[in-house]
């Protein structure tokens, strides 16, 4: 599958989406994110627990409950016929026919999603009746049928209930749900997280050949780079509500820019290579109630420099890579230290505190 | 349970309202009788309408209504409080042990439980009651305590046998801890919210209970109570006579201290499960109106 | 399957343990029931020579151990022989039985039917439009819940049978109708039968709502209600096929635990309105010392509560899939 970057009209673009929780005390969970999809390629983002990305996944589907608000920002979707739709604005039955037949999501596989006191084929049957109120009641059960077949599930599951499905097999109704429309659009929100790994590698490659063949776009939320790594075609890095890189899988991998991008590559082992002493990164991620000066990543970061404790970076980019990082940024920096270069997260020289873990010099992803 | 900001929690409306209500009908019950004189005694004044002489004016054989009510008071609540406390404590006795003992005991209680429950209450009540005769009231309020367990005994071992899953309880055990300690320090605490939630719904059945017994006049009728009240005012056909005054304001007292304990229930619901602390749309609003704003120009402060 | 029948040898171990509890009961009064009994048919005719040994062997009596009482007594429960009531006699127990029990089955049975609908759906509402005017209903509705039902049915009674002349006692006009499928006898059954099902219908309705709409308040905050509503699901069908189809499911248990109760508020409702149905009979029975009625009315309406909440099982097992398959 090409990937158009470069010369198509993005199929999604977020563009200075702000969200906040209106509670007691405010807190700012997505700050200013411009993220762009293009039509059929896989995105990822990715960010440690609490970042803000699925409260940025809720805000582009219009999934957000009071006290969330989005509080800037635009959502442009664009059709294949080259229509423009502000999804923000969407009210009432517009944003009821707009929801799930452009942008469909798969949910968290942890949650239960599934209408436990209705059978599969009623709830199929509820999407097709919401939306293509034309199909009759055979071609909605062909269809449903072909759905779960698609995704890997036999027909006679049809009418089970959610009860009597494993977590695997619940999660590949969900993406079978997700594609009954044929959106254009398709967040995943950490859809295998929950999941045993051997269930999570066949859920990976059902999406992934999925999209070859129905050429749909996927947003793909988790907090496993790693995953990321074999999967998507570009990757986006979030800390504390913001976008801090952007950039293809391949560069992510080999040249990291931002320090964060290079402490989360060298907190998880890998399966071949050389032994190496594994980090993780000191200190928590910032509370998000308190307005943060300068670059949020700075009290953790070991190459942080003066400008990076009282003025938030810009998103700088370069090509296809972009970075919100001071050291990229000839105002206030000649460039990278060499370690970061290197893609090390080195705190201090000091390497007693690691894991042992390895690092392959030449990891292949599982990439169809 | 986590604790919420303090900013947020709004006032339990209910649970004060509730509580208030209950609160001033046991203050009557405590203090009524002493403060009031001469209930209860007979005059030629009889099915007079309410006056300065008598509140709520007089019963067919002149008693004053009002003295009346508040003698009562104290009967009825003491049978209520009785009769309640006795079902909860079968209730805990039995829907606990079997919740947490799991296996054959729990079967053989959940079978007693299940028996019980699916028997009909106040006919049975109506038997008991007529073959023993109770002329103490704390044996009316023994009948009913004892017939109306069941229900809450099934709420309380589905909750017990939820806790007695978790794996705190399998820690304590391997530690040591005897069953009793485990069932009084770890179990019970947790608990709580549920047990007081089924104590006051054993209040209020016992309460709603013992009218209907004694409105059937299986209550000794030399007790002085509202459900005996209602007996006396129905038989005296008061309502068809017109002296509204007899009939109307130990029911209304009934319903009175029904509602307030279910809005305790209701205050008691509200604070143990945040769902159903739903704000109000207009205020939530409001309240992210002023959120945007604000973020405007807070926007050009963290820019 | 197995659900279904474990469900039923429940039930029959119930049932056993009423029949039984029946059978007790008379031999624990004190003093000799047969006596009583006998004097007070007497009063009212001369008494057939089997009277004696029957009744003997229905309340207990020195013929035989109590073990073979108690099989012939079982005997008799299944062929259907409750004996001779003392307060309408000599006409038999299974036939004043007969009479009367369909007069309550179908007013509280319809009551109870409305009331469960109506305040079901008024529950789902209310949830459904949470944080909104519905939930000023609160107060009043668990103020509703509270009033003792037969005060309600009295005050009811007072204010609207007496000043704007609904019918008032009785299930039908005993002076112009007979009991027939004639017109003219349901009408009047139906026009004696309202006030006494408003009154039951009011009294429980808001009971039923209240539990419903904290179910839905609940139920709306579940993963699959959002899920769902990404799908874009129309409305009616998230409120009802998604949030009601789930929050209504401890109501119906609810409803198997309310029918004793329902079956007690028919005593009520019955001697507050003077309808003849089955509470009535009851209540006749134990005024009069009716030994063989009162034994026969209590079994009758155990059987009746015990097969109603067999039925509310196996529906229960129909609308939650769950249940189908025991863990």
């Amino acid at each position: 599958m090409n990937i158009r970057s470069d010369v198509t009209e993005p199929v999604l673009a977020v563009r200075g989406l702000s969200v906040d929780y209106a509670a007691a005390d405010r807190v700012r969970a997505v700050r200013d994110v411009d993220l762009v999809l293009h039509p059929g390629e896989i995105v990822g983002l990715a960010g440690e627990s609490g970042c803000g990305k699925s409260t940025l996944a809720y805000a582009i589907s219009r999934l957000l409950r009071p006290p969330a608000l989005v509080t800037a920002g635009q959502v442009t979707f664009t059709g294949v016929d080259g229509s423009t739709v502000d999804v923000l604005g969407l009210e009432d039955e517009e944003l009821r026919s707009f929801r799930w037949s452009r942008i469909s999501m798969v949910f968290q596989s942890a949650m239960n999603t599934l209408n436990p006191v209705r059978s599969v084929r009623r709830q199929l049957h509820d999407i097709f009746r919401a939306h293509r109120p034309a199909m009759s009641r055979d071609e909605r059960d062909e269809r449903s049928a072909h759905l779960l077949e698609l995704v890997g599930i036999g027909r006679s599951r049809l009418d089970g209930f959610a009860h009597e499905l494993s977590g695997g097999m619940r999660q590949r109704v969900m993406i079978a749900m997700a594609l009954a429309l044929e959106p254009e659009v398709i967040i995943l929100d950490e859809p295998t997280t929950a999941l045993d790994v051997v269930v999570q590698r066949d859920i990976l490659r059902e999406i992934d050949r999925l999209r070859a063949e129905l050429g749909f776009a996927a947003l793909f939320i988790t907090h496993d780079l790693s995953l990321l790594l074999e999967i998507a075609d570009r990757i986006a890095i979030m800390y504390a509500g913001r976008i801090v890189e952007q950039a293809p899988a391949s560069e992510i991998r080999i040249a990291p820019q931002h320090p964060y991008t290079a402490g989360l590559l060298n907190a998880f082992p890998s399966l071949r290579g050389h032994r190496r002493a594994l980090h993780g990164m000191p200190g928590s991620p910032p509370d998000l109630t308190v307005p943060i000066a300068g670059c949020a990543f700075a009290p953790r970061c070991p190459y942080a420099i003066g400008p990076s404790h009282d003025t938030p970076p810009s998103l700088l980019q370069e090509g296809d890579h972009a970075v919100a990082c001071h050291l990229y940024d000839p105002r206030y920096s000649s460039g990278p230290p060499q370690a970061l270069r290197e893609g090390r997260f080195e705190i201090s020289g000091d390497d007693s505190s690691g894991i042992t873990g390895d690092i392959s010099s030449d990891d292949e992803g599982i990439k169809a | 349970m986590a604790r919420t900001p303090s900013s947020r929690r709004r006032r339990p409306v209910k649970l004060y309202a509730g509580l208030g209500i209950v609160g001033f009908f046991a203050l009557i019950a405590l203090v009524g009788p002493v403060l009031v004189s001469g209930a209860g005694r007979i005059s030629a004044d009889s099915m007079a309408r309410p006056s300065g002489s008598h509140l709520l004016g007089t019963t067919d054989i002149g008693q004053d209504t009002f003295k009346e009510l508040i003698v009562g008071t104290r009967a009825e609540l003491e049978i209520c409080l009785t009769a309640g406390l006795l079902a909860m404590s079968l209730a805990l006795l039995i829907g606990v042990t079997g919740g947490y003992l799991g296996g054959k005991a729990d079967q053989v209680l959940t079978a007693v439980a299940n028996v019980f429950l699916v028997l009909p209450t106040l006919p049975l009540i109506f038997l008991v009651a007529d073959l023993v005769h109770p002329k103490n009231p704390f044996v009316i309020a023994l009948i009913i305590g004892t017939t109306s367990w069941a229900a809450s005994a099934r709420v309380l071992r589905g909750q017990t046998l939820s806790l007695t899953r978790r794996e705190y309880i399998d820690a304590a055990r391997v530690g040591g801890e005897s069953h009793r300690r485990i069932l009084v320090c770890e179990i019970m605490p947790n608990l709580l919210p549920v047990i007081a939630a089924q104590l006051v719904f054993a209040f209020i059945g016992a309460l709603l209970t013992h009218a209907g017994v004694a409105y059937l006049g299986l209550d000794n009728s030399s007790n002085v109570n509202w459900g005996t009240m209602l007996y006396f005012a129905n038989n005296a056909l008061a309502l068809q006579r017109g002296a509204w005054w007899w009939f109307v304001p130990p029911g209304l007292c009934i319903a009175l201290v029904g509602a307030g304990l279910s809005l305790i229930n209701l205050g008691i619901d509200e604070l143990v499960n945040p769902r159903l602390r739903v704000p109000r749309a207009r205020a939530v609003r409001r309240r992210m109106e002023s959120v945007a704003t604000a973020a405007e120009v807070d926007e050009k402060v963290t820019a | 399957m197995r659900y279904v029948l474990g469900k039923l040898g429940f039930y029959l171990a119930a049932l056993w343990a009423a029949v039984t509890l029946d059978f007790l009961l008379p031999r624990l009064i004190p003093g000799t029931p047969v006596d009583a009994v006998l004097a007070r048919m007497s009063q009212h005719g001369s008494v057939p020579p089997g009277e004696r040994k029957a009744l003997e062997l229905m309340l207990g009596g020195p013929h035989g151990s109590v073990v073979s009482q108690y099989f012939q007594y079982l005997g008799d429960l299944v062929r259907g022989r409750f004996g001779t009531s003392v307060t309408y006699y000599p006409v038999p127990v299974s036939a004043v039985i007969r009479q009367s029990i369909l007069w309550t089955v179908v007013l509280v049975g319809v009551a109870t039917v409305f009331s469960f609908t109506l305040g079901i759906a008024f529950g789902t509402i209310a949830g459904w439009k949470r944080g909104t005017w519905a939930d000023n209903l609160i107060a009043p509705a668990t103020f509703l819940a509270a009033i003792p039902y037969f005060w309600l049915a009295l005050l009811a009674l007072y204010f609207l049978a007496g000043r704007f002349g609904l019918p008032v006692a009785g299930g039908y006009d005993t002076q112009s109708v007979y009991v027939s499928f004639s017109w003219p006898f349901i009408s009047s059954a139906i026009g004696h039968a309202i006030l006494p099902a408003a009154t039951i219908i009011i009294s429980s309705l808001a009971g039923w709502a209240l539990g419903m709409r904290n179910m839905m308040v609940s139920t709306l905050a579940e993963d699959y209600m959002v899920a769902a509503e990404a799908r874009g699901l129309p409305r009616r069908t998230l409120m009802i096929g998604y949030a009601a189809r789930n929050a209504v499911l401890p109501s119906v248990t609810g409803v198997a635990i309310a029918l004793g109760f329902v079956v007690g508020g028919a005593l009520i409702t019955e001697q507050v309105f003077s309808y003849p149905g089955i509470g009535t009979a009851l209540y006749q029975a134990v005024a009069n010392s009716d030994y063989p009625l009162m034994q026969a009315v209590f079994l009758v309406i155990t059987v009746a509560v015990l097969g109603g909440n067999f039925l509310v099982d196996l529906l229960y097992a129909v609308i939650d899939p769950r249940t189908r398959r025991r863990a």
